[in-house]
């Protein structure tokens, strides 16, 4: 091959790359979208556990508590007041969990759509519009859902939903409308008899992706052998534990015994957190899993040098295991657990950070290699 | 596209459409309903022994041992529905990493699909019979998914073996 035809092989290639990966094109503003997503949700759990999580569950059993002497006493209105508290900061931890939770699934969604992008037949017109509609709407819920508690009902016209809450719903709807969009387009294809397109972000088969993937197929059946352990041996167990706790407090509350009351209370401050626990262990290990599978089919996107990539994956992949791992030791080791899983987030944050560096580097690459050369200030 | 990547990925797609449209009628019809509802009981039952009344204070907490039941589990739905859905979509895009024949990979993306509906379904059929009926399909659709992902990632490695052989 001739200098001549090798530059221009590697021209037409690098254009075929920028045609599925366009600036402002579908799969570029999916891929970089879901990675803005994620980061931001990581954040902002590891953010919500230092600092909110645990002075919120302290705010709650005291106030449980304070409802419970009031009953003791005797006293209805004091015990009233102290659960709107209750209810109140229930509010506050739920809207936040929520927000975490919403925020990152839609990343991981978002980044699925980036990959299906080829095999959707629609115009490029068209898929960034739905990008574009799809990003407006993951962020819309979780910020809408996050000002729930702020909000409340005021000037509402509904009787139980403000709107705050009336956002959020609306962000989720134009999330579902988009995926059912994007199921249709692929729906175009599959009838259409359309053969696959070429892709090299399937193609690849390299080191880090393999490590990724395989290890997210580890951790999501991790995950799935502690939900099923947790289904079977515990969960209907504290589910009765609950309520008995709670009618334990109550009936020793009326009966006027201020130990069967102050034991029960303090076995249910135990039982909510051992609940918390193994649910926050089992969903982590789940999650972590599909990014690590996720993020194996981005890595020829990912412009850093092999053993770079190898480092990250492995990073991600070790924040990972150890994040739920010592969330479920938190019940054993305390705050030592406590603050090593949060560092295991901040493992996984800089990991997907270094990655998505990575991808930012290959979309700065990949548009200035097809810039026009021409015109003012080209080079000459 | 293979007829099991095609299976997984519209399977998939279609059970995040519907896990996300599950969560929005909750959302809008049912949740704020429900939240109120495991306060108002539970908050009575404590006022209830406030007052020394037994009775009332029972049935309260009867009251939030139900509505708390339900409300567990419709949220549970909507998570587990949506989760793995999104499992299905990954695994489907790399379902040419797993080297087993064509025929086994339908029958395992058969599983992990049957599994991913059944498994939060019967979580659902809780809400509406305490019997062992709805825990025993919630039990198979789990156990399902469990066993085509290890049938799954079995194929993964076969692949990697045979790989590093060559």
């Amino acid at each position: 091959m001739s200098g001549s035809q090798a530059l221009t092989s590697v021209s037409s290639s690098r254009e075929r790359e920028l045609a599925g990966f366009a600036a402002l094109g579908a799969r570029r503003l999916f891929l970089l979208g879901g990675v803005a997503l994620i980061l931001t949700g990581m954040l902002f759990g590891d953010i919500f556990a230092v600092f909110t999580l645990h002075q919120n569950a302290a705010q709650v059993g005291a106030n449980l508590a304070a409802a419970a002497q009031a009953a003791l006493a005797g006293n209805r209105q004091v015990v009233l007041a102290n659960f709107k508290n209750v209810g109140a900061f229930l509010e506050n931890r739920g809207t936040k969990v929520d927000t975490h939770v919403h925020i990152i699934d839609f990343g991981y969604l978002a980044l699925m759509l980036a990959i299906l992008q080829p095999w959707l037949v629609f115009t490029e017109s068209v898929k960034r519009k739905l990008a574009w509609l799809f990003l407006t709407g993951a962020w819309l819920l979780p910020v809408a859902v996050y000002l729930i508690h702020y909000v409340g009902l005021a000037r509402s016209p509904l009787k139980t939903i403000g709107w705050a809450s009336i956002a959020a719903d609306f962000g989720g709807l134009l999330v579902i409308i988009v995926t059912f969009v994007c199921l249709l387009g692929l729906w175009r294809h599959f009838r259409g008899k359309l053969a696959g397109p070429p892709d090299t972000l399937l193609a690849d088969r390299s080191t880090e992706g393999r490590m990724l993937f395989a290890g997210g197929i580890a951790l999501v059946l991790l995950g799935f052998f502690h939900g099923a352990y947790y289904a079977a041996t515990d969960l209907y167990r504290h589910e009765a534990q609950d309520y008995s706790l709670l009618a334990r407090m109550s009936a020793g509350a009326a009966e006027g015994a201020g130990t069967v009351v102050e034991e029960a209370l303090a076995g249910y401050g135990q039982l909510q957190g051992t609940k918390a626990m193994n649910i926050a262990a089992h969903a982590h290990s789940i999650e972590f899993g599909l990014l690590a599978i996720t993020l194996a089919f981005f890595q020829p996107y990912v412009r850093l040098r092999a053993s770079w990539k190898r480092l990250w994956a492995g990073v991600l992949l070790l924040g990972s295991l150890l994040l739920p791992l010592c969330v479920l030791l938190e019940m054993r080791f305390g705050l030592v657990a406590g603050g090593l899983a949060d560092v295991a987030g901040l493992l996984i944050i800089f990991a997907l950070l270094a990655m998505g560096i990575g991808i930012l580097r290959y979309t700065g690459e990949l548009d200035a290699s097809v810039r026009p050369t021409s015109g003012w200030g080209a080079p000459r | 596209m293979s007829r099991s990547r095609r299976l997984l990925i519209v399977g998939g797609i279609a059970l995040a459409v519907w896990g996300m449209s599950y969560g929005l009628w909750y959302a809008v019809f049912a949740e704020h309903q429900a939240l109120d509802n495991i306060g108002a009981s539970l908050a009575g039952s404590f006022a209830a022994a406030a007052e020394r009344n037994p009775v009332s204070m029972e049935t309260s907490l009867e009251h939030y041992r139900e509505a708390k039941y339900i409300y567990d589990r419709q949220v549970d739905v909507h998570g587990h529905w949506i989760g793995l859905a999104m499992l299905l979509i990954v695994l489907g895009i790399g379902f040419d990493r797993v080297n087993f024949s064509e025929r086994l990979k339908v029958f395992l993306a058969l599983g992990l699909l049957l599994g991913a509906v059944i498994f939060p379904l019967g979580v659902l059929l809780q809400t509406l019979s305490h019997g062992a009926f709805p825990r025993a399909i919630a039990i198979a659709g789990s156990a399902l998914v469990i066993a085509a992902l290890l049938g799954s990632a079995a194929g993964v490695v076969a692949r990697d073996s045979s790989a590093g052989a060559g």
